[in-house]
């Protein structure tokens, strides 16, 4: 199949950025998303031009390194997937697609499609672990964990840090990865010890990172290619409500 | 030279603690005094990292991708090994040592082995208290699974994302020593080479991958965690960005590359579609349970599966192998499945894959319970090909995924170069010639929580080093070098892509020293090598500029030196005239095709000493000696 690319190009963080069309011809529906602009990348270089520059790395989904907006979608059309697992079986021959970075303006575009989520780090620093050192813990089954409980920390920790969800929002708000941050260790009993200082120095870091506010319009959760549920922000609101007022106290 | 292995004396289960007890200590207060450089992020570099800031050392931290969350022990599945027997199924710290000296097919060193089987407890103790999620029963305690090569259930996990949680847990205690002011972090960051003065591990040269900017960092010690090299063969399970840089960097400065030959094959992966492949994906082994094997009996019969009766249908590991069947160990698998596509009857695009079908399981068994025990995985391989395996068989083929060689290191995890440590895949010293499932994550936590920061306190005290500054001599020295390297890539203008290079070796390293080598591979591959290398130094195209963010530039490092690395490979494969664990010649094999080892001549580690690009590397052994275990064939029969 033939498609052609509108694809974001900016040199560096300094200098603008604009559109620029390609073409991607003989794309077999069996590549993936990546491998189809592997492709193009080598037909440019074989041309004298600059390859298109973009994150990846695991390429199965999990790293949380590659993401991009295609058609205005952030990983795409296809639900609970990351870029590097959508394949090209879910486009139409003779479609044009448009390939933008993370819009978000926490997320400086670094070149092309590279952006910076630094901010993702820097919010985890201000709380998201427990403070349990190397050594002198006890053991593993000495508190017993309830099974929902490990299994909803569990839904909460399987995101992978893509940055979509903040992508997706019109308020470049990172409510839904805190919120997963902050329930993984708040429900568990290792991490409760800490809980509302987590829950208010996390989001006070949220905060000072530029992330806009939440809205529970639910964009972020309808590209989550972890299928993190907006029940987390909710559950993180609570705690936030119950730390704040017990330090008023 | 110089080359002891350091083993504590005494039985094979006080060696660690009468170590422990023996090694000198560094007070709290020096410990500030001392810097320490850790390159890579993943299980092994996070947790040493995190482990050393908390004693109180002074840390600097790279990684190459975008954060340390990324780093690739974050695709491991499976789980984690640890012998804490709360299955009550007879499990104890010594069954999972011999399971692990045999599982390494006798090519590993007894007392490293039996301590990673000791602490392994120590590790789910750790991450539990760290908030790992890991699956839990109903009474609200830990469950486990079985896995390959152990009659017990050991395996820890966490759904199928054990390695990614197991990461978070390192990564967090990272980012908490990291907004304490403890570790200083540098992403996208790589590291290029590595300082050495008066013979002692002393820093390392980077360039900062945003701004292309090349610089020296100075410390006292310099531990290395920067994974395997499965990338050799550019298809792999491996992350894209995984690489031998780093370890073939310090290799060149001296540090003996040990059993590079000892490269893991898996059986289950999904097959190759096309030129465009950038990468291959694993899919559980444990389809084999309920799936059959099976190929064309004839070569070019491309009815679909289900028009292909019983009868025009080889069922090729039931039929060579009855008593195991379709359950055939990882490497015998993987090498079946080349002989037929070898034949001609490979299945799908390309011809390399063979059918793992479903159909009889799912008439006997009913597609509910099909769906219940593999669902997510059959979700997985629709994904990627667009295939219902409900209806069709699935296509598998093996791929490389993990290494077992790597740098040399002595009991105390640190190479031949006085203050360089090596930790996790990027040494060798634990699995032997083949790793168990599970034992991976295992490794690099051990290493980096519980070995290396009791080891890496004798040298201190021992040694006292004085970290010199970045303007010594050698460092400027060393900056020029890498600097003129990267305008070398620059400069050469060449017609063909790094990629285009980088697949042309993998298929070379694949063909001729892959599932199943001989000795006329490998010397063809002796000579194919070094004329690519050639070519590529001449040839390669490299656009852009040294200083902005460059991944082509990135990228034609590592190809370079992988260029060099397979060619070391392919010795070490070659000497070894003997087939063991994960690497098979095909001159030793028994009569029903299992490998046959030579314990007579090949019982020990082949470390390899560097002596120039163009000339042969000299050939160290360390003998191995086994106090505990018998050396025994290794048999899953």
């Amino acid at each position: 199949m033939n498609l052609t690319l509108k694809v974001w190009r900016q040199k560096n963080s300094d200098t603008p950025g604009k559109f620029v069309e390609y073409n991607a011809d003989d794309i077999s529906p069996d590549m993936s998303f990546l491998e189809m602009l592997d492709i193009v990348n080598e037909g440019l270089i074989k041309r004298g031009e600059d390859p298109i520059a973009f994150d990846h790395d695991c390429r199965e989904g999990i790293c949380g390194t590659c993401g991009m907006m295609i058609n205005g979608v952030a990983h795409g059309p296809l639900g609970a997937t990351t870029t590097c697992q959508l394949h090209m079986r879910h486009f139409k021959d003779g479609q044009v697609l448009t390939i933008e970075p993370w819009r978000a303006r926490p997320f400086p575009v670094i070149r092309d499609l590279v952006v910076d989520r630094g901010a993702f780090d820097r919010v985890i620093q201000a709380g998201g672990f427990v403070s349990a050192r190397t050594g002198g813990s006890p053991d593993g089954n000495a508190v017993p964990i309830p099974k929902p409980d490990a299994d909803l920390a569990m839904d909460a920790a399987a995101c992978i840090g893509c940055g979509a969800c903040v992508a997706a929002c019109k308020n470049a708000s990172a409510m839904l990865f805190v919120a997963a941050k902050v329930s993984h260790l708040n429900i568990l009993p290792q991490g409760k010890a800490e809980k509302d200082r987590r829950t208010l120095n996390m989001v006070r870091a949220m905060d000072e990172e530029g992330f806009g506010n939440c809205t529970v319009m639910g964009s972020c959760e309808a590209v989550c290619p972890k299928e993190i549920s907006l029940d987390f922000i909710s559950r993180m609101n609570r705690d936030y409500l119950g730390a704040l007022w017990r330090s008023k106290q | 030279m110089k080359f002891d292995a350091k083993i504590p004396s005494g039985p094979v289960a006080q060696k660690w603690s009468k170590h422990r007890n023996d090694i000198k200590l560094v007070n709290p207060a020096n410990k500030r005094k001392f810097d320490v450089i850790v390159v890579g992020s993943g299980l092994a570099g996070a947790s040493a990292a995190a482990t050393l800031s908390e004693l109180g050392y002074k840390v600097k931290c790279f990684c190459f991708q975008d954060s340390p969350r990324r780093a690739h022990s974050i695709a491991a599945q499976g789980g984690i090994n640890a012998a804490k027997n709360y299955q009550n199924d007879g499990d104890s710290v010594y069954r999972l040592f011999y399971d692990t000296i045999k599982g390494g097919d006798f090519r590993s060193r007894e007392a490293n082995v039996y301590r990673l089987a000791e602490v392994s407890v120590n590790i789910i103790d750790q991450c539990v208290a760290q908030g790992v999620p890991f699956a839990r029963e109903y009474s609200g305690y830990l469950a486990n699974r079985s896995f390959g090569g152990a009659q017990v259930s050991r395996t820890f996990y966490a759904r199928g994302q054990t390695g990614q949680q197991l990461l978070l847990g390192a990564y967090q205690a990272l980012e908490k020593q990291i907004g304490a002011g403890g570790v200083k972090m540098y992403p996208r960051t790589e590291m290029l080479d590595l300082v050495l003065i008066s013979g002692h591990a002393k820093g390392i040269v980077v360039r900062d991958l945003v701004t292309g900017e090349i610089s020296s960092h100075a410390a006292d010690a310099v531990v290395l965690a920067t994974g395997g090299y499965g990338n050799v063969f550019f298809l792999s399970t491996n992350a894209k960005g995984c690489n031998v840089t780093a370890i073939w960097r310090a290799y060149k400065r001296g540090a003996l590359m040990a059993n590079p030959c000892f490269t893991q094959i898996h059986p289950t992966c999904i097959p190759v579609t096309g030129e465009h492949q950038s990468k291959l994906t694993l899919m559980s082994e444990s389809l084999r349970n309920d799936g059959r094997v099976w190929v064309p009996k004839t070569a070019g019969d491309h009815r679909a599966p289900d028009e292909i009766p019983d009868e025009d249908r080889d069922y090729y590991l039931e039929r060579k192998y009855p008593a195991y069947g379709n359950l055939a160990p990882r490497d015998i698998s993987s090498r079946a499945a080349k002989e037929v596509c070898d034949e001609g009857r490979g299945v799908g695009p390309g011809g390399r894959g063979v059918y793992l079908d479903f159909r009889d399981a799912i008439n006997r068994a009913g597609l509910n319970v099909i769906r219940e025990r593999y669902g997510n995985l059959f979700e997985m391989y629709e994904r990627i090909t667009g295939e219902d395996a409900y209806r069709a068989p699935m296509r598998i083929y093996p791929a490389s995924h993990y290494t077992m060689g790597g740098l040399w290191v002595d009991y105390n995890l640190m190479s031949n170069i006085p203050g360089l440590y090596v930790l996790g895949e990027a040494n060798f010293s634990d699995h032997g010639a083949n790793r168990l499932g599970a034992s991976a994550l295992m490794q690099g936590l051990a290493d980096g929580y519980f070995v290396l920061p009791y080891t890496i306190g004798d040298y201190f005290a021992t040694e006292r080093p004085q970290k010199p500054s970045v303007d010594h001599p050698e460092f400027k020295a060393v900056e020029a070098e890498v600097a003129e390297r990267t305008k070398k890539f620059l400069s050469i203008k060449g017609g063909r892509t790094v990629t285009e290079f980088h697949r042309e070796l993998g298929k070379l390293m694949w063909d001729k020293c892959g599932m199943a080598r001989n000795e006329a591979g490998l010397k063809d591959a002796l000579e194919k090598i070094p004329a690519l290398r050639q070519e590529f130094w001449e040839d390669v195209n490299v656009l852009g500029e040294g200083n902005e963010l460059n991944q082509s530039l990135e990228y034609a490092g590592r190809v370079a030196d992988f260029m060099e690395f397979g060619e070391l490979l392919v010795n070490d494969a070659l000497m070894r005239d003997e087939s063991c664990g994960a690497h098979f010649r095909e001159e030793h094999q028994t009569s029903d095709g299992e490998a046959k080892r030579d314990d007579e001549k090949f019982s020990y580690v082949a470390a390899w000493e560097y002596q120039g690009t163009d000339k042969s590397p000299i050939l160290h052994k360390e003998d191995l000696v086994y106090d505990e275990v018998h050396l025994a064939t290794r048999s899953y029969k």
